[in-house]
């Protein structure tokens, strides 16, 4: 444990002492500003029934953070290691696979959440303008932010899997992209294609990404989607910890 | 298990995809000795330190570090060990003490620990007043010291150092050295280079490598020795060619001679001695009886230069 917390310390570190995460900071919190300005100009021309916590995500810079930003926070983790060579001063260390795994894992984590704050930010803005005392409550709020969190994850553990794989940032960035990118695909089809009793919409309509952030937003926590989510963030988190130990099968 | 030996290589072989990277090799390094690994790049020698550290497993034969099993034991070779990877990865972006307290930290110094062997090493390797500085923007000299620095930092029984001085200035190969050698009374050092007079001069024992076999394996001494066999002995003498001839071909322990003229009356011969012969002092008496004029009488000695040239041709014919 202890580490794990002195890695966790060495990435985190990685992340807050470069440019490459306070740029990433920056134009996240830009995103998430524009998005705000568009979800005000709608709701100034006409009200919605809509908690403003679902209509936030509903705007396409929502998914094109999570799908922009993720790669861009995992694509360092292992391939920049295994470029510089450090990958084989840490790796001759006594630590175990499974550590270094978990502390990348969870310092890319630790970074995507602060690098959502900003919009608690606009939802406290919201609150403050707003005279309807209903608009935002803890559950919508706590129920959004459980979703961000658990698109995160997955999207990380996926980022995680693709930086693994290659020595080139450039390939990992791409290939975590194309992975998440089809994973969101595939949300797409779950809504387009109609819920029949057949069990290939059943299977797809687990991945309709989109469907469980609505629920989310709405403070709704549907057990299946937590598992959904948490279940594939440990199958990408496995592989991980598979291809790094592969260097000892080969 | 030995207490002596601090590394037992057994039939070791790793083969990748299409080559043999090493190819059976076998050897033991005493606990305390300093030994070089030598050998032209690509012969095998970062691969085998590779499997040393436990970076990379052997496709086959058994490697035991302290009586530990690379393998199956890798946590206990790995916290009894030092290792330097060739050209010394660092992360860039980190202080020089902030690193070092981090690789203290991760080989399993306690925090107190750390810093006190944090600040032993700095003084150890002269980093005491880059502490603070951003390894990045160090010279390579320095960065050098602190991948040195980091291979001693929790005190290891063995220390790997993939080619320590490649792309210093003589300054800091003189440096590195000293600090190399310096090591000696602690701990078992393994070292790999390309460079003959590196090795020459720190090791106790040389492992000359090439094509993944171990083609010879003593003390630069002894291999130098070995070698000695085959040296000749320069003598210019200023006295008639034919009578020089004549002479040589009585003189008992010479195989071979060769006569050329040099400047002025001076004639130099070139004599190879029988085994075990030392032609000098002879040569000498016979100048003084004839009265000749002798102005030079030198054994050449092979350099391991020679011998790592000698040793490694035959192979390389071989695979050609």
């Amino acid at each position: 444990m202890r580490i794990f917390w002195t890695l966790l310390r060495r990435e985190l570190a990685a992340f807050f002492c470069s440019i490459t995460g306070y740029v990433i900071i920056a134009a996240v919190t830009l995103l998430i500003g524009l998005s705000f300005v568009v979800l005000m100009t709608n709701l100034g021309s006409d009200p919605s029934p809509m908690p403003v916590t679902e209509m936030f995500y509903r705007t396409t810079i929502f998914w094109l953070i999570v799908l922009l930003a993720t790669p861009a926070l995992t694509m360092r983790l292992f391939a920049l290691e295994k470029f510089s060579g450090t990958f084989e001063t840490l790796m001759t260390t006594p630590v175990s696979d499974l550590q270094v795994v978990a502390a990348k894992f969870a310092s890319a984590l630790v970074f995507y959440i602060v690098m959502w704050l900003p919009m608690l930010a606009c939802l406290f803005i919201v609150r403050h303008f707003t005279n309807q005392p209903g608009t935002l409550d803890a559950g919508t709020i706590g129920g959004m932010y459980l979703g961000v969190f658990l698109v995160g994850c997955l999207f990380l553990s996926l980022g995680c899997f693709a930086s693994s794989l290659t020595r080139s940032q450039m390939a990992a960035a791409m290939i975590s992209f194309v992975l998440g990118v089809s994973l969101f695909l595939v949300g797409f089809l779950a809504e387009a294609i109609p819920v029949a009793a057949q069990w290939q919409s059943q299977v797809l309509s687990y991945f309709g990404l989109f469907e469980q952030m609505h629920n989310f937003a709405r403070g709704m926590v549907d057990t299946r989607a937590v598992v959904f989510y948490v279940s594939l963030t440990f199958f990408f988190l496995f592989l991980t910890l598979r291809v790094v130990e592969s260097r000892r099968w080969k | 298990m030995s207490d002596t030996a601090m590394i037992e290589v057994t039939n070791l072989t790793k083969r990748y995809a299409g080559h043999t990277a090493v190819a059976g090799i076998s050897f033991t390094v005493a606990r305390g000795e300093i030994v070089g690994l030598l050998g032209p790049n690509g012969a095998g020698k970062s691969t085998t330190m590779r499997i040393l550290s436990c970076f990379m497993p052997a496709t086959s034969g058994t490697v035991r570090v302290a009586g530990f099993d690379v393998f199956h034991q890798s946590d206990e070779v790995r916290r009894r060990i030092g290792y330097m990877p060739e050209n010394n990865p660092l992360y860039p972006e980190m202080r020089v003490r902030e690193y070092l307290k981090f690789r203290a930290r991760l080989k399993g110094l306690n925090w107190r620990r750390s810093r006190e062997r944090v600040t032993t090493v700095m003084e150890q390797c002269g980093l005491t007043e880059v502490g603070r500085r951003i390894i990045g923007q160090l010279s390579k000299g320095y960065r050098q010291r602190v991948g040195l620095a980091d291979a001693l930092v929790h005190e290891p029984e063995l220390i790997i150092l993939d080619e320590p001085t490649i792309g210093l200035d003589p300054h800091q190969i003189r440096a590195v050295r000293q600090l190399i050698k310096s090591l000696a009374q602690k701990h078992t050092v393994l070292i790999s280079t390309h460079i003959l007079p590196e090795a020459e001069m720190t090791c106790n024992r040389m492992l000359i490598m090439f094509d993944g076999k171990i083609l010879a394996a003593d003390t630069p001494d002894n291999l130098q020795r070995l070698m000695a066999g085959g040296s000749q002995i320069i003598a210019e003498i200023a006295a008639p060619a034919d009578e020089l001839r004549e002479v040589w071909s009585q003189m008992p322990g010479i195989e071979q001679f060769d006569v050329s003229p040099s400047e002025g009356e001076f004639q130099r011969c070139a004599l190879t001695p029988r085994d075990g012969y030392d032609l000098r002092p002879a040569i000498f008496s016979l100048a003084q009886e004839h009265g000749w004029i002798m102005r030079e009488l030198t054994r050449s000695r092979h350099s391991l230069e020679d011998i790592y040239v000698q040793v490694t041709k035959p192979a390389e014919e071989e695979e050609g």
